[in-house]
């Protein structure tokens, strides 16, 4: 009998006395923690930002400039930019726009990457990336120190529940909740250890109406 | 199938916990260390779990999921295999450590590359392959397994053992650290830099100069898995530090070794255990990093993906009606941060890769009591004070005080007997399960606690029980039950 036989008929045995009946399961949990009435949008800013994250806010009209005050103020001039990011998004200025194929030491020898996000989670400040368009493989956005990544306002959940709701597990997914960090040498944290040592996330909300 | 000697779990040739507890208790530093850690990790989950006014409702949830999917583990471990088969992985069983090992083993070789590249591989930490003991395993065939986890690092380059599920080199010290990264890192590849002192934020930049070239070069990863979703395939790994993203994300091949009951039923099961783990594990709303993938994806990540099931004892824990709830663990550690014994033994007295209450309930089933590693692991389940301050933390609500007083007894009988003990234990279980035995037995504990106590406390217990008050005094039962007194106060009297 193969491993895989013998470990089925296994569980048989171990779980034969098990009642036929079977309760419904509980799920008397809330669908989302998000408090009747309150922004999500201003929730996920300050959440990301307690991870120690930087959060900008800006309208469409204000995001190239956003991106180079991003950019400028972290000292980060070659950046990799997946296949699908808005090339109108990007600033002028005296920026290098690096674009797959890269290496994985091509990667390491650059400043940043820029991405695009596919959800985001108000309650656990949390981004997704599906390496959708503008997402580019995980390799992108791990390798470089500093990961810039632009959200809209609308891909932001409330709450978990949610979120995965709106996401493809077939896709390759990486739930990002500020930057890497370690609690590993008694437990004081440390923020950046393996993954980008600095996380800015700027959110892209609809213009007020005038 | 297998004989529990091969299981691993538990190191070879630990002394018996009350034995190993009591050197463990000589070193202040120690107690010191795991005091102050264990406090700081306390006060951060009590905080994040208060935040979600529906954390018991979660937990019913989490516990049900987890029941539900052992009763059907058979259908959903074949489920998960279609799954990931269809994704683009591959699927292996394992009955037991050896097999698990071996695999990895032929798996590992039969990536080609050059000599150089079949040597090496890097690891996410995981309990799964610290249980089978496969870095042992890989070094007894040629292929170093590199530790990537920072705190596996150090208790790696120390040649140590883990002490904590979820920060296994808690037991060392700032200083300590430097001292081991400073002689031990230009052995195994970069060396530390001049001068390096001890601030965790230096000593976490050493450990990612150390590593970078590995991650980076490697052609092999090897991981554990936290959740595996059956309907989708979908394998999740949680972490913080972006070693588990590294190492799930560069290499060519991946091989995930993951215990049966990590199994859940569908994607959608994930909203209430990424909800529970991170706020009952590091204290966090959300860890740093969640990698999620389904078999393999051209263009991204490895183009070869092997999971492996293992066995090595869940099948016999999942055969006792009791015990099998300790297979819901996911693994968070927030028992082992509230448990006063813990506190003050720390994880290495437990002889066992998994420490703490859970460790006392898990290593006995997994090994058995009645092996010949017995000297250790049957010492586990006495290595409690029934306090169950670890029912009241654990997310998945496994009743460890249940599974621990339901292997004391398996023991003592495994001992040989019909000792007083056993019986009592035996007893006490029923009692404790019926409400009138209960009230009975607490009736007749105050009428015995008047004839044997002086000023509150029972001395010296008569005939078989001196034994336990011989090296303690046990207070005298309350003259009224705490049910009674409700019922008369509470309840209009209605007794």
């Amino acid at each position: 009998m193969s491993s895989r036989e013998a470990i089925l008929a296994r569980i048989r045995a171990a779980v034969a006395d098990a009642p036929a009946e079977e309760p419904p399961l509980p799920r008397a949990y809330r669908r989302s923690h998000l408090a009747p009435g309150a922004d999500p949008v201003g929730l996920f800013a300050e959440r990301v930002a307690d991870y120690r994250a930087t959060v900008t806010r800006t309208d469409p009209a204000g995001l190239p400039a956003a991106l180079a005050a991003a950019l400028t103020a972290h000292g980060a001039r070659r950046l990799a930019v997946p296949a699908g990011f808005p090339a109108e998004l990007l600033p002028p200025g005296a920026w290098q726009w690096h674009h797959e194929p890269l290496t994985v030491p091509e990667l390491d020898g650059l400043d940043g990457s820029l991405t695009l996000a596919a959800v985001g989670i108000a309650v656990t400040g949390t981004l997704v990336l599906d390496a959708g368009p503008g997402h580019g493989r995980r390799a992108l956005s791990l390798v470089p120190d500093y990961h810039l990544c632009v959200i809209r306002a609308e891909q932001i959940a409330a709450d978990v529940p949610e979120a995965l709701t709106r996401l493809d597990p077939a896709r390759p997914l990486t739930f990002i909740s500020g930057p890497s960090a370690t609690s590993d040498i008694e437990l004081d944290r440390v923020e950046g250890v393996h993954g980008p040592r600095t996380l800015h996330v700027i959110i892209v909300e609809p213009r007020e109406p005038a | 199938m297998t004989a529990p000697n091969d299981r691993g779990v538990v190191w070879l040739g630990s002394p018996a916990f009350p034995e190993a507890a009591r050197e463990a208790l000589k070193d202040g530093q120690l107690r010191a260390n795991l005091r102050r850690a264990t406090a700081t990790i306390r006060d951060k989950r009590l905080s994040v779990s208060a935040e979600l006014d529906d954390w018991e409702q979660l937990r019913d949830a989490a516990a049900a999921i987890k029941q539900h999917t052992a009763r059907h583990l058979d259908r959903y471990l074949v489920q998960l295999e279609e799954s990931v088969t269809a994704a683009g992985g591959t699927v292996h069983w394992a009955a037991d450590a050896a097999e698990a090992n071996r695999i990895v083993t032929e798996l590992v070789r039969a990536t080609g590359g050059s000599d150089d590249e079949t040597r090496e591989v890097v690891k996410v930490k995981s309990m799964a392959t610290q249980e089978i003991g496969l870095n042992e395993h890989l070094a007894e065939h040629g292929i170093t397994a590199y530790e990537t986890d920072l705190a596996e690092l150090i208790v790696q380059l120390g040649d140590d053992r883990p002490s904590h599920i979820l920060v296994p080199a808690i037991h060392k010290n700032r200083t300590e650290i430097r001292d081991l990264f400073a002689a031990e890192m230009g052995r195994h590849g970069i060396a530390a830099p001049e001068g390096l002192t001890d601030e965790p934020r230096a000593l976490a930049e050493a450990a990612r100069r150390h590593l970078r070239h590995k991650f980076l070069s490697a052609k092999v990863a090897v991981s554990g898995a936290n959740f595996a979703c059956a309907d989708t395939g979908t394998v999740l790994v949680v972490e913080s530090e972006g070693n588990g993203r590294m190492c799930l994300t560069l290499p060519e091949t991946l091989i995930t070794v993951m215990g049966i009951e990590k199994v859940i039923p569908s994607f959608a099961d994930l909203e209430v255990f990424l909800q529970l783990l991170p706020r009952s594990s590091t204290g966090e709303r959300m860890n740093p990093y969640t990698s999620a993938w389904s078999g393999t994806t051209e263009g991204d990540g490895p183009s070869a993906f092997h999971l492996v099931l293992l066995d090595n004892g869940r099948t016999d824990t999942l055969a006792d009606p009791v015990g099998r709830q300790a297979l819901g663990c996911i693994r968070c550690s927030a028992c082992l941060n509230v448990c006063p014994v813990f506190e003050r033994t720390g994880g290495h007295a437990y002889g066992s890769v998994y420490p703490g209450p859970i460790g006392a309930v898990l290593t006995p089933q997994l090994v058995g009591v009645d092996s010949d590693t017995k000297g250790a692991a049957a010492s586990l389940p006495f290595a409690s004070t029934l306090c169950g301050a670890c029912y009241d933390a654990c997310p998945v609500k496994i009743n460890i005080p249940e599974v621990l007083t339901h292997l004391r007894a398996k023991v003592v009988e495994a001992e040989g007997g019909r000792t007083v003990e056993a019986l009592a234990m035996k007893a006490a279980g029923k009692v404790l399960d019926s409400p009138r035995l209960l009230t009975a037995a607490q009736k007749a504990a105050a009428l015995g606690g008047k004839v044997l106590a002086r000023d509150g406390r029972i001395g010296r217990l008569p005939g078989p029980l001196h034994g336990w008050t011989d090296s303690r005094d046990t207070p005298a039962p309350p003259t009224e039950s705490f049910r009674s007194w409700w019922r008369k106060n509470r309840e209009g009297g209605t007794s």
